[in-house]
């Protein structure tokens, strides 16, 4: 038997000899282990430290930033993952070490995680704060619509703004909504609204999809750029039972895209016959002032201080026609009698006149003194003259016979 | 101009409130009426003469859903 010489190591020619045998082992190089996070430690660098233990037994593990990076959710202590790796020995400590690549939380999805943590970050920062949220306005006129332009979220969208309010101009900023790289996109087209100003109310969002479609909108950078908008925004991620931190921070949530839009507009229908409201009642109220004050004027015209000077103007005049009346009717009456009196006076001298007489065949004798109304006034062989009613002739006065 | 509704809305509101406290006088309140009614005007042809613009702004080589 021979012996061999001991070999003597330095400790690094140790560490490295026994690192070579791990890192040579095929079985040690993608490793899937379980277990629960303790010693957590962030490092500045972005590396991530921590222990990986589990009832009886404990490794320690380091995430390398590059990883570390993509992590969805940040690792905590008492967390049980599922982690990816490859086991190695880190020499200067002489201990052997998981060198995770990937990992997820064990049990709870990761992305169900990542929300969890940001949602509750982001409320203690007062993202999600009622103060904070902006009105929407009344009557936008210009509606901005955020979304892939090809989606089907964005023909709901145009439809129903259309038959609500076709009065709105609608801006589309198209973006990707999912995938690498979604997330910078929509925060970016978020940003640009807000530069040109561009819009007066903006919907952000997209139809549905799984979890990890929708996941653009859970991410921070959109949420920093939602809240930094002063542009109201709604947001309309999927189908209602749908959220994402893009709901939380937006000023609204609306739980469809069509939904939204029915939020950013008023319908014009209903504006109209609120106009036709308005129209109604300014036109009765004021009717009713004007009867009012016609009202208020008859009022007056009944009250005493216009009454007399009124009345009195009509007394007058009644009377004054009353009199001209009784004028004229005395003066006619008068004019009759008058006539009456003339004709029947005339009867009455007609009747005494001596022509009457003369002309039933009586007739005057005149002599040189006058009318002979006696025959004691004459004397035989006197001339007289005899006056018929056609003329008259003379006579000699033969004989006198007394009665 | 632009038509601005919110602010024609806003001032039709105050005229209505106007009318209805009643106490002005009657030449105020024609006038009031008149503005009333021609705000009506206005708005309702705003309403009825539109038609939906879209604009639509491309991003750079956006993937769709």
């Amino acid at each position: 038997m021979i012996t061999p010489t001991p070999k003597v190591y330095t400790v690094n020619e140790l560490n490295n000899y026994v690192k070579g045998i791990l890192d040579s082992d095929e079985n040690l190089k993608y490793v899937y282990v379980t277990g629960e996070i303790s010693n957590f430690k962030a490092h500045y660098s972005g590396h991530m430290y921590m222990t990986v233990k589990d009832e009886a037994a404990s490794v320690k593990a380091v995430m390398f930033a590059g990883n570390a990076s993509k992590l969805r959710f940040v690792p905590e202590n008492g967390m049980k993952i599922l982690a990816l790796g490859t086991i190695s020995l880190f020499p200067r400590d002489g201990s052997y070490q998981l060198y995770i690549t990937a990992m997820q939380p064990d049990g709870a999805g990761a992305l169900s995680i990542a929300f969890e943590q940001l949602k509750k970050k982001l409320e203690a920062e007062g993202l999600f704060s009622a103060e904070h949220k902006k009105p929407l306005p009344l009557f936008p006129r210009r509606v901005g619509v955020i979304t892939s332009s090809t989606g089907a979220a964005v023909q709901d969208i145009f439809n129903v703004l259309g038959r609500r309010f076709p009065v709105a101009q609608v801006v589309v900023r198209s973006a990707k909504v999912q995938g690498e790289g979604a997330a910078q996109d929509i925060a970016a087209a978020i940003r640009e609204f807000n530069e040109q100003n561009g819009a007066d109310v903006l919907i952000v969002g997209r139809g549905g999809g799984s979890v990890e479609d929708l996941w653009a909108f859970n991410e921070e950078v959109v949420a920093r750029a939602v809240y930094a908008s002063s542009i109201p925004i709604i947001s309309a991620v999927g189908h209602e039972t749908d959220y994402t931190i893009c709901d939380f921070v937006a000023d609204l949530r609306a739980p469809t895209p069509s939904a939204a839009a029915e939020i950013a507009v008023p319908d014009i229908f209903e504006l109209k016959s609120d106009l036709d409201a308005y129209k109604a009642h300014i036109y009765n109220v004021t009717k009713n002032i004007i009867s009012a004050e016609k009202a208020r004027l008859d009022a007056i015209q009944k009250s005493g201080a216009l009454k007399d000077p009124v009345l009195k103007l009509q007394d007058n005049r009644r009377s004054l026609a009353y009199l001209e009346e009784k004028l004229t009717d005395i003066t006619r009456n008068t004019l009759e009698i008058s006539k009456n009196r003339l004709s029947s006076l005339a009867g009455k001298l007609d009747a005494l006149s001596p022509l009457g007489v003369i002309a039933r065949g009586y007739g005057i004798v005149n002599d040189d003194n006058g009318v002979v109304s006696s025959v004691k006034s004459i004397k035989k062989g006197d001339s007289v003259t005899i006056k018929l009613s056609d003329g008259s002739f003379g006579a000699s006065v033969t004989e006198i016979y007394g009665e | 101009m632009e038509h601005n509704y919110e602010k024609s809305l806003a001032r039709l509101e105050e005229i209505v409130k106007l009318l209805e406290e009643g106490g002005q006088p009657l030449e105020k309140t024609l006038e009031l009426f008149s503005e009333g009614t021609a705000l009506i005007s206005s708005c309702s042809k705003y309403l009825d003469s539109a038609e939906q613009k879209i604009t639509t702004l491309m991003n750079n080589g956006g993937t769709d859903e």
